[in-house]
């Protein structure tokens, strides 16, 4: 596997991430300090090996100077003498109920019941830096770490009842918050074993925690943590905060994709009552008492624009595949084209002879659409200036990363800047950047009161970033039987990931090239691993249909690593594969990994042929991300995945033309609704003996090519683009 | 300019002085404080902002306050009674049939209805009448279960 550089390349490309200016650590002393008596545990994490893991702080920016600490803060947990379990993690909750699977990782080491843990998430002022909550990494790394901390703390707190009995450690157990000494009626509350101190522990990565195989909170379905705020209304989103005396903003946006600002009149908005306009640059706003009068002033505002370059995407496919692409001209010479072209796997001996050596040769171009997370809550933000100092509270999967960027905006220090991260509803990826913060800290600046500004839907459309388009080419030769001679593949700026071939093949060479993108793309659920692993599967279906092998034969021949045969025969055997379709209907089978999970997924169609429309009556998908965590969160993810899946697939691409986007609102761009839900199983492939892997981007890569798949095996026409238009 | 409006909301009668061409949901979420009920996309294609209006489903991003006059309104802070949940609050919960949970408030309203009109619906009909409702997380089929499963619990609760 080549993760290390595949990371490397998402990270630059697709990670928005750019060095911040500046960085100092805080006292650490003083950043713990209103945590109180009781017990601290603080998970300490190798600063090297999370670098090469997943490029913490400054990224490339190199060293710290004189930095002697070799080691960060990754979690902490607090045994407060009040009884309270405290845990801190800089992870955001977005829907993947990471809040739950983190809480039943430290009930599981400290032997307390899930209901009794506080977690304290995504708050630059109370919990350790955290880069981000993307790429599956919360299920691997900041469990294990949580982990790790309260084993610590479990022993720790054995070692303070036998210091107090002055008995052997051996004779003591722990269970129900207390620790107990064995074959007695002889217990003590964890909260009285601190007998109001403060102490602190620190642990490290080698620290020993509970096997997989013997967990009895993990492993099992245990309910959304605060899943009664989310069923009440009383949840508070970002953009449900409310702050005293706080205004409403409102943003002037540019009528074309890449325009500039000419020249501006704020002089109606600014004679309005209770209204404040401001221009910095480009940016201009508004803030007031309502936000149906922010609503009022920006529509006063008169303003002109310089239009950018007339993008469409009536030549796109022909544009992202030449170097230079259809680039927008202010973003030229800014380094959008790093990493010109990567080639990964190996590129053993020629593509030409293994051509040569087929009975059937294949070259084939897939095309994938910009598609929108478009998450139910568009970005907002609340910020608030207080001598000098700012919060904001707003959704993003970045909490550290929008500190980093409201410092540069305002050149303010770390310690002036703060970002709370409510629960959020969700981001699929699309939440790395914070353009609502930024916006209305500089409104709210100039207001010197609290502002919200939740962006409107047709701004979630317009101004967030894309999943990239691409433009991927394959050559590929099989013999009769059933070997494959040679594969080629070259994706066009859509990405890396899940680039890889595994199949057997006796030629490969796999290849990304980078171009420019007309429009603003970046990180997307899976990100490219959808795309390519459309591409490929659908061609690997293409190469057993015409040698007229079965797909899953055809599959499981040429496959070799045993975790994607057993998803691929767990899948097939739910399924039923092998039955023939009725009429008018297909079945497709399509197998997947991506960080670290297995999925394959199988889907029936069926076509109404007046109409072309694609319904997916069933799918069945297998998964195994090794130990399985919280079952019915798990399976609620893969489910998730799929419908999510369905919308690339099949409805969503970003129309633009003129340099405009054409269809910035819901019922112009389709997502999955209720009516394309199929009738979907899942099957869990709980992998005791292998490390648990994050679980909310994988299950999503395997669905489209399956239905592909599937609308072939009913019409006899390959579907080639994403989404998957087939003309019947 | 501003006119006062009396209001029913969630069974108390409220006074606010607003334009009467505002949106029910602005005024929902900002003079009244009531942020359970959510934007999702101001052209009623979403149903975040659902409420029910005498009983019936009403998108509240593109009700004028106007329009509302002296109807009963219902947000899904007034689907609980004294602290006790709904039956389809509990089986949202029982049947884990959401993730970030922005579309639940909407969801859960907008069931309330189909249940008072069909108290078994479906599997077809819940797909037919909650349609218009978006769930990004694609929790479709655990909102089909939770409704059925909220189906059962009243009829419990009516033996």
């Amino acid at each position: 596997m080549s993760t290390p550089i595949d990371a490397e390349l998402e990270i630059e490309r697709y990670e928005l991430r750019e060095a911040p200016l500046y960085h100092f650590e805080p006292d650490r002393r003083d950043f713990l300090r209103t945590l109180g008596a009781g017990l601290l545990v603080v998970a300490l994490v190798d600063r090297e090996a999370s670098e090469a893991d997943a490029q913490p702080r400054g990224g490339r920016r190199g060293g710290f100077g004189g930095e002697s600490v070799p080691q960060d803060v990754g979690a902490w947990i607090h045994i407060g003498d009040d009884g309270r379990i405290e845990v801190s993690t800089g992870k955001a909750e977005v829907g993947q109920n990471i809040r739950t699977s983190l809480a039943q990782a430290v009930a599981e080491e400290l032997r307390v019941p899930v209901g009794s843990i506080r977690m304290v998430m995504a708050d630059t002022a109370r919990t350790p830096y955290d880069r981000g909550t993307f790429g599956s990494r919360t299920t691997p790394t900041m469990s294990p770490q949580l982990r790790r901390a309260a084993a610590a703390a479990r022993e720790a707190l054995v070692d303070l009842a036998a210091e107090r009995w002055k008995v052997d450690r051996a004779e003591l157990t722990v269970a129900e918050g207390s620790v107990v000494r064995k074959g007695t009626n002889q217990s003590i509350r964890f909260r009285e074993l601190t007998e109001g101190r403060s102490l602190t522990r620190t642990v490290s990565e080698s620290a020993s925690i509970t096997p997989a195989d013997q967990w009895k909170v993990s492993g099992h379905p245990t309910p959304k943590v605060d899943g009664h705020a989310f069923v009440t209304g009383a949840h508070i989103y970002a953009s449900d905060v409310r702050r005293p005396g706080m205004w409403y903003a409102k943003v002037l946006r540019s009528p074309t994709y890449h325009a500039t600002l000419t020249s501006v009149d704020l002089s109606a908005a600014k004679a309005m009552t209770d209204v404040v306009a401001v221009r910095d640059g480009d940016f201009v706003a508004v803030a007031a008492r309502s936000e149906r009068q922010a609503e009022q002033a920006i529509a006063a505002i008169r303003a002109e624009w310089k239009p950018g370059p007339s993008i469409s995407e009536k030549t796109l496919f022909d544009d992202l595949k030449r170097p230079g692409g259809q680039q927008p001209p202010e973003r030229a010479g800014r380094g959008g084209n790093r990493g010109n072209q990567v080639g990964l796997g190996e590129a053993s001996g020629s593509i030409a002879e293994g051509m040569r050596a087929a009975d059937f040769r294949f070259e084939q171009t897939y095309t994938i659409a910009y598609i929108a997370h478009a998450p139910l809550e568009p970005r907002a933000a609340v910020a608030e200036w207080t001598e000098g100092k700012l919060t904001v509270w707003t959704g993003t999967q970045r909490p550290f990363g929008v500190r980093e960027e409201l410092m540069r905006a305002f050149r303010l220090p770390e310690d002036r800047v703060r970002v709370i991260v409510p629960d959020t509803g969700s981001g699929y990826g699309g939440k790395h950047s914070g353009e609502a913060a930024v916006e209305a800290a500089r409104i709210a600046r100039e207001v010197g009161r609290a502002v919200k500004l939740v962006w409107t839907r047709e701004e979630e459309f317009t101004r967030a970033y894309f999943r990239p388009a691409g433009v991927i080419e394959v050559r590929a030769g099989v013999r009769k039987d059933g070997t494959i001679t040679a594969w080629e593949f070259h994706n066009h700026n859509s990405g890396p990931s899940g680039l890889e071939c595994p199949y057997r093949t006796a030629e490969k060479r796999v290849a990304f090239h980078a171009s420019n993108s007309p429009l603003r793309q970046g990180s997307y659920r899976a990100l490219a691993s959808t795309a390519n692993h459309f591409a490929r599967e659908s061609q690997i279906d293409e190469l057993a249909r015409a040698i007229g092998m079965d797909p899953l034969t055809f599959r499981l021949k040429n496959l070799t690593d045993d975790r994607m045969r057993a998803v691929l025969e767990a899948a097939a055997k739910t399924f039923g594969w092998g039955r023939k379709a009725g009429s008018d209907r297909g079945v497709g089978i399509a197998v997947g990994s991506e960080k670290g999970g297995y999925i394959a997924t199988c889907a029936e169609v069926a076509i109404d042929r007046s109409t072309g429309r694609v319904q997916v009556v069933r799918a069945v998908s297998a998964f195994d991300c090794g130990a399985v965590v919280n079952p019915t969160h798990l399976e609620n993810q893969v489910e998730g995945a799929l419908i999510q899946g369905l919308g690339g697939a099949l409805s969503e691409a970003i129309a633009f033309d003129d340099g405009k986007i054409q269809n910035p609102k819901f019922s112009k761009y389709r997502v999955p609704r209720f009516r394309d839900t199929p009738e979907i199983e899942v099957v869990l492939i709980d992998r005791k003996d292998q490390p648990s892997a994050g679980a909310g981007e994988t299950p999503i890569v395997a669905i489209a090519p399956a239905v592909g798949s599937a609308i072939f095996d009913a019409t006899g026409v390959r579907p080639r683009s994403m989404p998957m238009r087939p003309k019947v | 300019m501003p006119d006062p409006h009396e209001l029913k909301i969630n069974g108390k009668a409220v006074r606010v002085e607003v334009d009467r061409d505002r949106m029910l949901l602005g005024v929902l979420r900002e003079d009244l404080g009531l942020t359970g009920t959510k934007y999702g996309c101001g052209e009623g294609r979403c149903g975040a902002c659902t409420v029910l209006i005498d009983g019936q489903p009403a998108r509240s991003c593109r009700t004028k306050i106007g329009a509302v006059g002296s109807r009963e309104v219902t947000t899904i802070e007034g689907l609980s009674t004294g602290g006790v949940l709904h039956p389809l609050q509990r089986a949202f919960l029982e049947a884990d049939a959401l993730q970030c949970g922005y579309c639940t408030s909407g969801m859960i309203v907008a069931a309330s209805a189909l249940l008072r009109r069909n108290p078994d619906p479906s599997r077809e009909e819940i797909v037919e009448f909650l349609d218009g409702n978006i769930c990004r997380c694609g929790t479709y089929q655990r909102i089909i279960r939770a409704i059925r499963v909220a189906a059962e619990l009243r009829k419990e609760a009516a033996r």
